[in-house]
């Protein structure tokens, strides 16, 4: 499966949702879909999950996607059993494994091949964890995964897509924080609960 | 309460009072009793409970981001471990992480910058280094700095620090 392929599945059935892109997958997920409810997480090791959790815990009427990379993830590997003790029911976690460093020389993550992340998250106590390493298939699961309630984890077995610009200075600005609050706080003017 | 100790409830209050609605913490031996263990019977906070400091400062980033007002609990050595995630989330992309950090060890009544703890000695030297608002209690005088310093943080989108410079009693 595609990297991109595997976002654009997801992108399909996005809805309102928020979503928040790690490193080369939020590089992707900025191509495929610009969009004022991205939030890109990048420099601070591993922290996308746990910023998908914060978002989730404080607006529990959105969902909340995080697209993970599996070195990343590696890097924050507590925030599973985080996220499990926590459980938020709008929180859908998709790690995006490539087995590389990629955003620093493509070195290997340890344990390239053999670690099962599925059954990771499963043994930290998230339920609904599962793997994928056919786009057909994740494709059509997609629209059942995102009808699940929360927490939910999925591990793609992926390759790099067509590339994306690597405009880190554009995803890491503090204006995209800006910009995705007053997204979030405009629709709730707008919808108020 | 032993005089040497902070009055935990006096501290949820304050932390009322600025209007935090989430904890997320990983236990401190220094607020453990005082604070973390009233936190987690009671109903005042939602508490998320946490396997490693810096996941908090993004769980109180998103939170923020949300709309919802968090502070994290933590020690000086769970603050020193999460340095990277404080400079790139705290810091650089300006959001109000409260961070309410204890310090083990610091001997009561003394400057943390005097402290005969290596690593209490630091702390306010890396926060002024950060560029964070900080300030030490040791008694009801700083407790009650604590609501207007987390006003101020998320009012102008920036972290702040509340070091406990003595043990915090129930």
């Amino acid at each position: 499966m595609r990297r991109d392929d595997g976002i654009a599945a997801i992108l399909r059935h996005r809805g309102n949702a928020a979503i928040i892109g790690v490193y080369n997958t939020g590089l992707d997920l900025r191509r495929l879909s610009p969009a004022p409810l991205n939030l890109y997480s990048s420099g601070a090791m591993g922290q996308g999950s746990s910023w998908g959790l914060g978002l989730a815990l404080g607006m529990p009427e959105r969902k909340v996607l995080v697209l993970d990379g599996d070195g990343s993830l590696l890097m924050n590997l507590g925030s599973l059993v985080t996220i499990a003790n926590a459980a938020p029911r709008n929180l859908y976690h998709f790690v995006f494994e490539n087995g590389c460093y990629e955003a620093n020389g493509s070195h290997p993550i340890p344990a390239q091949g053999r670690i099962d992340f599925a059954a990771v998250a499963r043994g930290a106590g998230i339920h609904y964890s599962f793997a994928f390493d056919e786009l057909a298939h994740f494709a059509d699961e997609v629209p059942r995964i995102l009808a699940l309630e929360g927490p939910v984890f999925a591990a793609l077995k992926v390759v790099p897509g067509d590339p994306s610009p690597q405009d880190y200075a554009f995803v890491n600005a503090v204006e995209r924080v800006r910009e995705f609050k007053r997204a979030i706080e405009a629709e709730r003017r707008a919808k108020p609960a | 309460m032993a005089e040497a100790s902070l009055a935990g409830p006096d501290i949820i209050a304050a932390l009322k009072k600025a209007g935090i609605e989430f904890i997320a913490a990983v236990p401190d031996i220094v607020t453990s009793q005082g604070l973390l263990w009233p936190i987690a019977r009671g109903r005042e906070f939602r508490l998320v409970r946490l396997c490693k400091e810096d996941e908090g400062v993004s769980v109180c980033a998103g939170l923020a981001v949300a709309g919802k007002r968090a502070a994290l609990l933590i020690q000086h050595t769970g603050f020193l471990d999460s340095l990277n995630a404080i400079r790139g989330i705290a810091c650089e992309l300006g959001q109000p992480v409260c961070l309410l950090v204890g310090l083990l060890a610091k001997e009561p009544g003394v400057a943390p910058t005097q402290s005969s703890s290596f690593g209490v000695r630091i702390v306010e030297p890396i926060l002024d280094a950060l560029g964070i608002e900080h300030f030490c209690i040791e008694g009801p005088r700083e407790i009650a700095m604590l609501p207007g310093a987390i006003d101020r943080a998320y009012a102008q989108s920036r972290p702040t620090a509340a070091l406990f410079g003595r043990t915090v009693a129930p």
